[in-house]
């Protein structure tokens, strides 16, 4: 079985690596790229964990093929921060106590700052169902929206400063 | 143990800081389960049964042999024979010689998804590829999945060398019943017969999976000296040492088990699955080797809590005192022996005064995976039960749930479960800030109604180990047995920053190996910041006594003019102080490296209680049931960490009303799982939930320094009864049936 | 398991090539079906046919006489279509319930059309409106009726070789407008138990000119209900039209019971949703 050259882009780096042509972009990043931020929950789409942000629209990773990856920009939960610097929606996780046991966490994260890369003033509505492709069973929600409200409010507030 | 002090002495208790591994989890950088890997690790392949019940009556393994890059192939008969493991750990280990069984099945698989193969190849694809080459030859045999069919006196027995316990002499049952537990006080009957007014009941639930996301992972390292070394997430590191040292007949200090994150356990993550069968895989091919379930595998095989047929009837004065109460309960337990009969019998009525009963648990084998403990395992379907009657009682009665409650709730003294007076319990408390609460009281919109219910579960304590030992720039290292599930790092690090007076992030805390830190019990039973915080306070004071004999050294004077104030030793008369910076820098030369680690035991712990408020909003043309809004109060004794113990009351109560409205198992006509993956095992999802509110009973438990009960599983039980009531007073009909689907709900709505 | 062969052409001619030379090949749109069923063992094609980086079929083009919808357009992107979503709101907001928004991201109408799910939340919607698909092969291209491409659960009316290279919607006519909604346990992340789509025009005077009503989870192959509007033409969407249609509908269901619902529940909901999306679609058509 042939094995597919790819290269793509992963935060913000060129990167390149083989598979095979039935594996897919979440197997590539964790087994191949050693990018284990991202997690298999579900395989088929249902749970989030694997979400990554591909040209630019959040994606499961779990259902794309690593080979589409091909001169594509991916986005992953280990790029979210810049440099040590947290991006809001990973400090006001922290600060809301919107983990508990973490495994959804980095699908969350991505998830989030997506809505909030698109849209800077959400709803609690409208937060609730943007999450809506991304399980967490230990927070039952509250914190993780109160988290992803916080983080929009602050990001509002240092585009009015800047 | 001292008294707990006012709640404004504490300076760090109480209050809200970042977890020390949060940054880890917000970055994608904690290593959990599935994300450890080993130099030349191989990966496995586990080949499952497809029927619900079957005698194997040969596996041909020579095809996945013969697949390029095979290391090894596994099958029950690699394992220790049952009446080995019999022998090797007595008559008493039963539960052991069972997980033995469930972890590869040996001459009959009992379920769909019962390993019964597994192979180690150098890659995924060629491990997976042997494993769909392994011939299994399976003659079907009959199977129960329905707990009624399973009960009868003549059903065709699952496994016929089961000896069913507590059963009065010569009481004949269903083959199938594993446990009769009974339990009584007074006449029951002839109390019922007095009452002013009585509800007879019948209530149902299917089996529901703990549903954690992270699937069960492991990479097990078995060595040519005969040590092995295993990496996994658990619920409890020393637990899948012991149980997978017990299933290969090898000595416990052979095994070193290295607990990663884990992606949550709710219970489920109790029970050892991969690990024994990933040891013999790498002690055969003598490369270390991973197995991962996929979340098919998850559902099939790992979780579920029990179903239940449930049978209440309860009577009151016309005042609305309880004057009597006969609960008998059926709980599936899955292929094997179940523990939750018990826990079920004692949970029933525990928070109400009821001065006769008639409680009767029973437990039966269904060909299902073997049932594992969630979340106050036991208790959540025989309180849906018992709260819906009364419920229904308050109604025929006139007399508001609450108040009811109220006239029956236990407080401190009344006698518990076994006679035994209770502590300094809150269940009064919850019930009057429920009552308080403006939720109670808010205008419903049209289709709306409201409900309340509560519950109780004991707690635990029991067997924890901590360490505190001092860096030699007096930084603080505490390290413990217990996983962290939701924040417990956070808890141990206020309370030994509480106790030795140091800032909360002077304190650095670990999750030790099994080799690096004493035995400690799982996390679970709501004990782990109860019982691993006193392993931590009490190690934290005995490294102060340490440090104050340092600094008397370093003062040359005697340790009782010393004193600890604020994180410092403080020679009383002249105020000379010595910081713990200083003392560790000098440690070397006063008597070596600071350091104390504490086993302890404890069990003062306090049962919880939690009342909750529900309010649904039913869709009359199709049955649809929203919760728009629900509130959880719960006493939690003392609040360590306040914002994850909210948590742990939010979590706890989605779950349940998860539980109440959309999850079961559910098995076709062959007795094959049907809905094996979260599309179709619905747990809820950000958009079906409101906020959840919580108030939060501080109650302190004296049998903490620091006031702790614990708080993790309380939350999960009285959400059934609370959404069951609120949905059966939105349509006018009794909903005694989980899960609560709107078919469910259209169908009473359509009814005669 | 042999892993298939990976391939992304450019054009539809090569696509078409691939898919002919290749048995047991399969076109990949947005994968959310294909590869959960890779992913599961219950697909195993020879070969894999990306169409996403074939530029055509990334696009919505705007015609004198309908809308085309690349067969590669993520359902997503028709929200950004302000005619699309003005003319045919239901059917937009139909394949915006599909999944999650990360499914929707990448899911596709022509995947989920030929994917042939009963369930398909898109197709009701596409079959109210009078959609065509364009189906491209060896031999050419043809235009069919979506209704006409699914036989039955997991089966199309596709030879070997073809492929759906866009969907076709009518330019919408003044007065008219449509609505999708389905019945689910959740608010999200399930597959309907039910669906229903109702397209319609309404004239000045309040009568109804056109009715389409189609119905999706009821029966081997989504429904159009032809009783349920020929019910509701003539009348002014008056109780007694619209009781008409929904009768119309649940005599059409032949549903299956299985564990997301019994016959008897989807046969009732038909009709409430039917009544629901006939509501909807005529506040619509009035505003247009």
């Amino acid at each position: 079985m042939s094995r597919i050259h790819v290269t793509t882009t992963v935060n913000g780096d060129e990167r390149e690596f083989l598979c095979s042509p039935g594996q897919t972009l979440l197997d590539a990043l964790r087994d191949e790229l050693d990018l284990t931020g991202s997690k298999e929950g579900c395989g088929s789409g249902d749970c989030g964990a694997c979400t990554v942000i591909l040209d630019g629209e959040m994606v499961c990773s779990c259902l794309v093929l690593a080979g589409e990856a091909q001169g594509r920009r991916v986005e992953t939960i280990e790029g979210i921060a810049e440099g040590s610097q947290l991006h809001p929606v990973q400090q006001k996780f922290l600060e809301n106590a919107a983990l508990q046991c973490g495994f959804c966490t980095p699908g969350f994260i991505v998830a989030s700052k997506a809505l909030l890369d698109k849209n800077p003033n959400p709803t609690e509505t409208e937060v609730r169902y943007w999450l809506a492709g991304n399980l967490c069973r230990c927070t039952g929600y509250d914190k993780i929206v109160r988290a992803v409200m916080d983080a929009a409010a602050e990001l509002r507030q240092e585009r009015t400063a800047a | 143990m001292n008294a707990p002090e006012p709640k404004d002495a504490f300076k760090v208790v109480g209050t809200r800081p970042i977890r020390p591994d949060g940054v880890d989890k917000v970055t994608g950088k904690a290593i959990f389960g599935t994300d450890y890997k080993a130099a030349n690790m191989l990966a496995g392949a586990i080949v499952r049964c497809p029927h619900p019940h079957a005698r194997i009556k040969s596996i041909d393994t020579s095809k996945a042999e013969a697949v390029a890059g095979v290391k090894a192939v596994v099958t029950g008969a690699d394992f220790p024979s049952v009446e080995d493991t019999i022998v090797r750990m007595g008559e008493t280990s039963a539960s052991t010689v069972d997980m033995a069984q469930n972890v590869m099945a040996r001459d009959v698989a009992y379920y769909d998804g019962h390993p019964v193969a597994a192979v180690a190849a150098i890659s995924q694809e060629a491990a997976d590829e042997a494993a769909a080459l392994i011939v299994v030859e399976y003659e079907q045999l009959p199977y129960h999945i329905d707990i009624n069919e399973s009960f009868k006196l003549d059903a065709p027995a699952i496994n016929p060398n089961l000896k069913a316990t507590g059963l009065a002499e010569g009481e004949k049952v269903s083959p199938n019943v594993t446990t009769k537990f009974p339990y009584a006080k007074g006449d029951a009957d002839a109390a019922l017969a007095g009452a002013a007014a009585t509800v007879t009941a019948h209530y149902t639930l299917k089996p529901v999976h703990q549903g954690y996301i992270e699937p069960h992972a492991c990479v097990v390292s078995w060595k040519p000296d005969g040590k092995i070394d295993i990496w996994c997430s658990s619920q409890g590191a020393f637990n899948i040492r012991g149980l997978t040292a017990s299933f290969l007949h090898v000595d416990i200090g052979s095994i070193r088990v290295m607990p990663l994150e884990i992606g949550g356990g709710f219970g489920g993550k109790n029970s050892v699955y991969l690990e024994p069968v990933a040891a013999l895989l790498s002690k055969k091919s003598g490369r270390p080797v991973r197995l991962l379930m996929s979340r098919s595998d998850v559902f099939r095989a790992s979780g579920p809590a029990p179903g239940a047929e449930i049978d209440v009837t309860l009577g009151a004065d016309a005042q609305g005192n309880l004057v009597g109460a006969k609960v008998e309960f059926v709980y599936s337990a899955g292929a094997f022996r179940g523990t939750d009969a018990m826990p079920g019998v004692m949970h029933a009525i525990c928070h109400y005064k009821v001065p006769d009963f008639s409680l009767i648990g029973w437990e039966v084998l269904t060909n299902m995976p073997k049932h594992a403990a969630y979340r106050a395992p036991g208790a959540p379907q025989v309180n849906f039960a018992v709260e819906c009657a009364l419920n229904e009682l308050a109604d025929k009665l006139g007399i508001d749930p609450i108040e009811i409650r109220l006239k029956n709730a236990v407080g401190p003294g009344d006698p518990g479960m076994m006679g035994a007076p209770l502590g300094n319990v809150g269940l009064i408390e919850c019930l009057e800030a429920a009552k308080a609460h403006p939720h109670y009281t808010a205008p419903l919109g049209e289709g709306q109604a409201r409900a309340v219910a509560c519950g109780s579960w004991m707690n635990y304590g029991g067997p924890s180990t901590a360490s505190v030992s001092l860096a030699e720039d007096g930084s603080v290292l505490v390290a413990t047995g217990s996983p962290d599930i939701g924040g417990s790092r956070a808890s141990m690090a206020i309370m030994a920053s509480e106790t030795l007076g140091v800032p909360y992030e002077q304190i650095n805390v670990v999750v030790a190996d099994t080799s690096s830190v004493g035995f400690s019990m799982v996390t679970g039973g709501s004990r782990t910041t109860y019982a691993t915080g006193i392993a931590v306070i009490d190690a934290a004071n005995a490294v102060i006594d340490i440090c104050k004999q340092r600094a008397a050294k370093m003062l040359d004077v005697d340790v009782s003019t010393i004193e600890w104030i604020d994180g410092e030793a403080v020679e009383t008369g002249n105020g000379k102080r010595l910081s713990l910076r200083q003392i560790a820098e000098k440690s070397g030369a006063t008597g070596g490296p600071i350091s104390f680690e504490k086993g302890v035991s404890p069990l003062q712990h306090l049962p919880g209680y939690s009342a909750q408020i529900c309010d649904v909003e039913v869709d009359r043309e199709t049955g649809n049931v929203s919760v728009v809004r629900y509130t959880v109060v719960q006493d939690v004794g003392r609040a360590i960490h306040p914002a994850y113990v909210e948590g742990q009351m939010q979590g706890g109560a989605v779950q349940g009303i998860g539980w109440a409205l959309n999850e079961a198992y559910i098995y076709n006509k062959d007795g094959r799982l049907d809905n094996a993956g979260f599309l179709d095992y619905r747990i809820p999802v950000a958009s079906d939930m409101p906020m959840i509110d919580t108030v939060m009973i501080e109650k302190a438990n004296p049998g903490h320094p620091y006031g702790v009960k614990g708080v993790g599983e309380v939350p999960i039980v009285p959400p059934l009864a609370a959404v069951a009531t609120a949905v059966g007073n939105a349509i006018g009909k009794r909903m005694r049936d989980l899960p609560i689907s709107p078919e469910r709900v259209y169908a009473a709505l359509n009814e005669g | 398991m042999p892993s298939p062969a990976y391939h992304a052409p450019d054009t539809v001619k090569q696509a078409t090539d691939l898919l002919a030379a290749n048995k047991g090949a399969r076109p990949l749109a947005g994968g959310t079906d294909l590869i959960v069923q890779m992913q599961s063992g219950r697909s195993a094609p020879a070969a894999i046919v990306d169409l996403k980086r074939i530029a055509a079929l990334k696009e919505i083009r705007e015609e004198a006489g309908y809308f085309a919808i690349g067969a590669a357009v993520p359902c997503t992107s028709l929200k950004n279509n302000k005619a699309l979503a003005a003319e045919w709101p239901g059917v937009v907001e139909a394949a915006n319930l599909i999944g999650s928004v990360q499914v929707r991201n990448r899911a596709t109408m022509a995947g989920n059309l030929c994917n042939a799910s009963p369930a398909a939340d898109s197709v009701p919607a596409l079959v109210a409106a009078g959609a065509t698909a364009i189906v491209a092969g060896a031999s050419g291209e043809r235009e069919v009726p979506v209704e006409q491409i699914p036989t039955g659960p997991g089966r199309t009316s596709l030879a070997d070789g073809e492929f759906v290279t866009e969907i076709r919607i009518p330019r919408q006519q003044k007065g008219s407008s449509d609505a999708y909604l389905r019945s689910i346990p959740r608010t999200e992340m399930d597959i309907a138990v039910v669906g229903a789509g109702a397209s319609l025009t309404i004239d000045a005077s309040g009568t109804c000119t056109s009715a389409r009503i189609a119905i999706g989870a009821v029966a081997p192959t989504v429904l159009l209900v032809e009783d349920a509007g020929k019910a509701l033409v003539g009348s002014k969407l008056d109780d007694g039209a619209v009781a008409k249609a929904m009768e119309a509908v649940s005599t059409a269901c032949n549903p299956i019971d299985d564990k997301r619902g019994t016959i008897a529940y989807r046969k009732a909901m038909a009709g409430v949703l039917a009544k629901r999306v006939i509501q909807i679609a005529r506040e619509r058509a009035g505003g247009n």
